[in-house]
């Protein structure tokens, strides 16, 4: 066993040259570098024109946030020393903490900071509503800003804390000052790490060095994004592996220290290898769904739509993708994410009652579908989505549907899903995806149930009534009240269905047994450490 | 002889013009509207005009072929439609895994081939003349990625005697790199193997029949110095023309080992600009291995003055 | 009269079964495998496309001779149907890429102008390895079987005009041609009866080869994700779909990889078989 441990300890050049006899020296310098590997590329470095997840986290080790979020989703401040709000709640004031430093060497300053919430606030929804009700966000000195609001906004700290996409992050006046629309020339942040663009191998490698100049706050215990950022790590580096399998050897072999997310088929044999946790560090995790396109015959028709309601098993879907182990995934997931307070029974017999194809069949025809072609996008180079494709294709070949399944690749589905036209123009009728729980936590930030129209996202939904809903639940003085206002949004979109939601996955992220202090939320590379 | 070398030298020219043909077609072909991809998901249509205007897109293809031709000449391979980045420099950036795997392939497959075609062409007809030569036939049926992951299983997994996956630099030590290329040789190696073990045993028994054997044999030379000495120098012509071949082999085994080990090289790159639709860096590469295949045959070409001083011109 | 160089006499071919057993051994195999492929819906098999994931990743046995994969879907009737796809690959490219080689070299080998524009044209495709060359035009069309019986039947074109055009100019030379067409034959009597009968042995030889390498080239480009529509059960897709489970179910990819090896390998005896019987100066060459 004495092996193992030595494996344990080191990384790809250590285990690699365990056959030949390595010299110490490389050994020593493998405990420094944390390798990692992402669920993707890194395409465009700019958090704020981008939403992908994996610039989210990379945008984590090189930028640094105003507010942190902590496990109880509660802001706290990070790059601020403290801050104020006025008696009549229109001014803010937001103190930054001494000694913040960019990469390269400048002093952060207040202007910075305002220039970069202002660019924020161009792209990200919470952002908008808060520059909407704001006059002024701007610098009185070097360190600090000030927002003057039209009306009070008290979720503030909540909107500058936000981890999912897109973050507040903190660059440098000059570049916050760009166009919001457009990546940044240059990556430099004030975070703990700095990116080494020069090391970069697109779709295969990307490096982080630790930044001397980092301070991390003196208060506060390190939970999500609040709390010291101590990075314990000379090096962080990203390798792309695209083989799940490989992926997943890598780590076994202790090649690699931390995989972001396994295949869920390998996570049994990962959990029987003592060196390697398998732990879930985002409890929301993803929501599997449906979406239709609303402004083309045949799914323009809520009767057909609702008739395929009583065909989706959300098992069958959950157990395709992540197989039987039902830690990883749950069933009978409604409009909102398990877990959050609006999550409810309303309406759910449309999905739980007894599946009956047949009826489902004579459904249909009564809704009046007359086996119209249907154009169903599968991006198969993702599995996930892939297979949702597969299981959605037998199921719809079973109900009569005349199912037209287009393997094409993640791009093209991202093209095309945004095209408005007719499934004969090039446009489309149905596909079906994931979008994050976390996004699903409430009406407010679940975009998927808005029912406003051309303006809604792919699928474009009407639904005046879910509209409704939703201003009277921003309107709400009480949680009992928000909570009887989301059951009948949720009765109300089981009548029109913008989407049919299809499981939750909770997938587990998996990284060797050496490493301790991972944090929850996402991949975080601060406080993390090699045990010794 | 030096006006052949001449000649050979400029009979490339108008093969590449082809190959540069060939892959600007594939391009133009292609369906979907580059522009539309360059320009974005949110992109209007005046955007996408611009786009098209920007990249020359709405000139005549003639002109077109003229100025990426002319950038090409100048290493310019433009840029990539995913992540912006010039075509040349991301092809630059992984020439060395892709070279190395290259290379300790030849190594492996020659290293085995020759021995055993060898063997096979002095033992020709016996039981070991054929269990070589069924390996021979094995070695064509089963593809790159099936002993891929059978090396990968064993090796790695089960044994734990070696890396799974990834690719670490020579300038990291020889201990280092050589563990990483194990693997993607071996299984990369092996239809070469076979290829050239055949193109051995081949040769060689077209050598033997020869009268000069027979007269060495009857001066009474070692078997081996008769094998190594003559009939193995005399046979090296066939065997260098296969390595040719086993070189077209070698490019589309790569794309294949490069994917199932994780090795950050060319190969892998084609893989995802493939998956991505990505057409600059597909041109790029094709023509790239395209012309690193013709330079190789025409080297080949013309080591045989230095081979086979008997060939004349 | 010699006009017939080298055609198989009758008995030549039986002669050669008698005298290679693996010749046999892999006419039996494809025979068996083509039986099983037409026949594949009366051998037990379901619809390979059915999804049934209560029935996920069940390990070969009795009730699923090989077991299902991750959707639930069986793995014995996929790999039959599989059977299909290769050998329609297979046989399809072979003939299109010989005769489409065929054509081209025999007019390269007639005209001298043409002999130019075109051989140059066939360099240049050659001049791209095989796979990359398929792998672009894939790259560049939609995934369907079509495209892929196309993409690498103009990878392997190039190859058999070169081959077709070397026999017919050097048959052009030898004295019966000459002497025929010296007593005034016109030249398609000459192509008809001299020139083609001469160019089928190497080229069956040839075809056979094309098939085993179109079989494999099918595999690799649906495991690289740019061959055949994944929704269609061919090897290459099954082993692609089962190698990122090849730690918990290694049958997903070791049986579709078997029966992809073993038909190759089939083919590949009844080539070299066929170059023995057939083309006496081809078996000394290769």
């Amino acid at each position: 066993m004495k092996r193992r441990t030595f494996l344990a300890s080191g990384a790809a050049v250590a285990a690699g040259t365990a056959v030949l006899g390595a010299p110490a020296i490389v050994r020593a310098q493998a405990t420094r570098v944390l390798r990692f590997s992402p669920e993707a590329d890194v395409v465009i470095f700019d958090p704020i024109v981008t939403p992908s997840w994996q610039t989210r986290d990379h945008a984590f080790l090189v930028y640094d946030t105003l507010f942190g979020l902590d496990d109880q989703y509660r802001p706290q401040p990070q790059m601020l020393e403290g801050y104020n709000v006025s008696n009549d709640g229109l001014t803010w004031t937001l103190t930054l903490r001494d000694g913040l430093r960019f990469h390269d060497n400048e002093p952060v300053r207040a202007q910075d900071a305002a220039a970069s919430i202002r660019r924020w606030g161009i792209r990200d929804s919470f952002g908008q509503a808060l520059m909407a009700a704001a006059n002024e966000v701007a610098a009185t000195n070097d360190r600090t800003v000030t927002v003057r609001l039209k009306r009070p906004f008290p979720m503030l700290p909540d909107a500058l804390a936000k981890t999912m996409v897109y973050p507040c992050m903190v660059m440098p006046e000059r570049l916050a000052k760009l166009d919001a629309f457009k990546a940044v020339p240059e990556i430099i942040g004030s975070g703990p790490y700095r990116f080494v663009q020069s090391e970069r191998v697109p779709g295969a490698r990307l490096v982080y060095e630790r930044f001397a100049g980092y301070v991390p706050r003196k208060q506060g215990t390190p939970a999500v994004s609040a709390g010291p950022k101590v990075a314990h790590f000379d090096r962080v580096e990203w390798s792309i592996i695209q083989d799940t399998a490989t992926a997943a050897a890598a780590l076994q072999r202790g090649e690699l220290d931390w995989l972001q997310t396994p295949h869920a088929d390998l996570i049994p044999v990962l959990r029987k290898n003592k060196n390697i946790e398998v732990r879930v560090i985002l409890p929301t995790g993803v929501v599997a769904y449906m979406r239709f396109n609303h402004l083309t015959p045949p799914f323009n028709n809520a009767a057909i739509r609702r008739a395929l309601l009583g065909a989706v098993t959300q098992s069958d879907y959950m157990i395709a993708i992540n197989g039987p182990d039902k830690t990883l995934w749950r069933d009978r997931v409604g409009y909102f994410v398990p877990g959050s307070p609006f999550e409810s029974d309303a309406g759910m017999e449309k999905l739980t009652s007894k599946r009956d194809l047949a009826k489902v069949r004579k459904d249909l025809a009564a809704a009046g579908y007359k086996g119209e072609r249907v154009v169903m996008l599968v991006a198969v180079d993702i599995p996930y989505l892939k297979i949702m494709g597969e299981v959605t294709a037998d199921l719809f070949k079973r109900i009569g549907i005349n199912v037209d399944y287009q393997a094409i690749d993640w791009t093209t589905v991202v093209q095309r899903r945004i095209r408005m036209d007719p499934a004969e123009q090039g446009g489309w009728n149905l596909f079906c995806i994931y979008d994050s729980g976390y996004n699903q936590l409430n009406p407010a930030s679940h975009a998927l149930l808005r029912g406003n129209g051309k303006a809604a996202q792919f699928g474009w939904p009407s639904s005046p009534r879910i509209e409704e809903l939703r201003e009277a639940w921003f309107q709400a003085a009480t949680l009992e009240e928000q909570k009887t206002i989301a059951r009948r949004i949720q009765v109300q979109a089981f009548e029109d269905v913008p989407y049919i939601p299809l499981g939750q996955s909770v997938p587990p992220t998996a990284y060797r047994r050496s490493l301790t202090g991972v944090l929850n939320g996402q991949p975080f590379f601060w406080n993390v450490r090699r045990a010794t | 002889m030096l006006s052949y070398i001449g000649r050979r030298i400029l009979a490339t020219i108008p093969v590449m013009g082809v190959v540069a043909v060939v892959i600007f077609a594939l391009l133009h072909l292609a369906p979907g509207d580059p522009a539309a991809v360059i320009a974005g998901d949110h992109a209007t249509v005046e955007e996408v005009a611009k786009v098209r205007a920007q990249l020359g897109l709405d000139r005549p293809l003639l002109a077109q072929f003229g100025s990426w031709i002319g950038a090409v000449l100048q290493g310019d391979l433009g840029v990539s439609i995913y992540n912006r980045q010039p075509v040349a420099g991301m092809i630059l950036q992984r020439v060395e895994p892709t070279l190395a795997l290259a290379l300790c392939t030849l190594v492996v497959a020659l290293g085995a081939a020759l021995p055993l075609g060898i063997i096979a062409a002095w033992k020709a007809g016996t039981w070991i003349d054929r269990a070589i030569m069924g390996f021979a036939v094995l070695g064509f049926s089963f593809p790159v990625f099936v002993i891929g992951y059978g090396l990968m299983y064993v090796l790695a997994l089960r044994l734990e005697l070696l890396p799974v996956q990834g690719y670490v630099s020579i300038r990291e030590g020889l201990g280092a790199f050589l563990p990483h290329m194990i693997m993607p040789a071996l299984a990369l190696g092996w239809a070469l193997t076979a290829l050239f073990a055949r193109m051995t045993r081949t040769s060689m028994l077209e050598v033997l029949s020869q009268d000069y054997i027979r007269t060495a044999h009857a001066k009474g030379l070692s078997e081996r110095r008769v094998l190594l000495g003559h009939a193995l120098k005399n046979a090296s012509v066939p065997i260098v023309t296969t390595v040719g071949i086993g070189v077209a082999l070698l490019i589309g085994g790569v794309v294949v080992t490069e994917t199932v080990f994780a090795i950050p090289g060319i190969g892998r790159l084609t893989v995802d600009a493939i998956l991505r639709r990505d057409y600059p860096v597909i041109q790029g590469v094709v023509l790239v291995f395209s012309a690193v295949y013709v330079l190789i045959n025409l080297a080949i070409d013309l080591s045989y003055t230095v081979l086979d001083p008997r060939i004349r011109y | 009269m010699a006009a017939v160089l080298e055609l198989p006499r009758p008995g030549r071919a039986g002669e050669a079964l008698r005298r290679h057993p693996t010749v046999a051994a892999g006419l039996a195999l494809l025979l068996a495998l083509a039986v099983a492929a037409v026949f594949a819906p009366l051998l037990g098999t379901v619809d390979p496309l059915e999804v049934s994931p209560i029935k996920r990743l069940r390990p070969p046995g009795e009730e699923f001779w090989f077991g299902t994969d991750p959707l639930g879907r069986d793995i014995y009737s996929r790999v039959l149907y599989g059977a299909r796809v290769s050998l329609l690959v297979g046989f399809t490219v072979a003939l299109f890429a010989t005769v489409a080689g065929l054509v081209i070299g025999l007019v390269a080998g007639f005209n001298r102008l043409a002999d130019a524009i075109l051989m140059r044209i066939m360099d240049g495709l050659m001049a791209i390895p095989p796979i990359l060359l398929a792998i672009a035009l894939m790259a560049l069309t939609r995934a369907s079987m079509g495209n892929v019986i196309l993409a690498i039947t103009i990878a392997e074109v190039p190859r058999v005009t070169r081959l077709v055009r070397s026999v017919v100019l050097g048959l052009r030379e030898q004295p019966f041609v000459e002497a025929a067409r010296a007593a005034g034959t016109p030249g398609w009597r000459i192509l008809v009866r001299h020139i083609l009968p001469n160019t089928v042995p190497p080229l069956i030889v040839q075809a056979t080869y094309i098939g085993a390498s179109a079989i494999i080239i099918e595999a690799i480009l649906s495991f690289l994700g740019a061959g055949m529509p994944p929704n269609v059960p061919s090897w290459g897709n099954i082993i692609a779909e089962g190698r990122n489970l090849f730690q918990v179910a290694p049958y997903l990819v070791i049986i579709p990889s078997l029966f992809l090896s073993v038909t190759v390998l089939a083919v590949n005896l009844v080539g070299d078989g066929l170059r023995d019987a057939l083309d006496p100066r081809l078996a000394r060459r290769m």
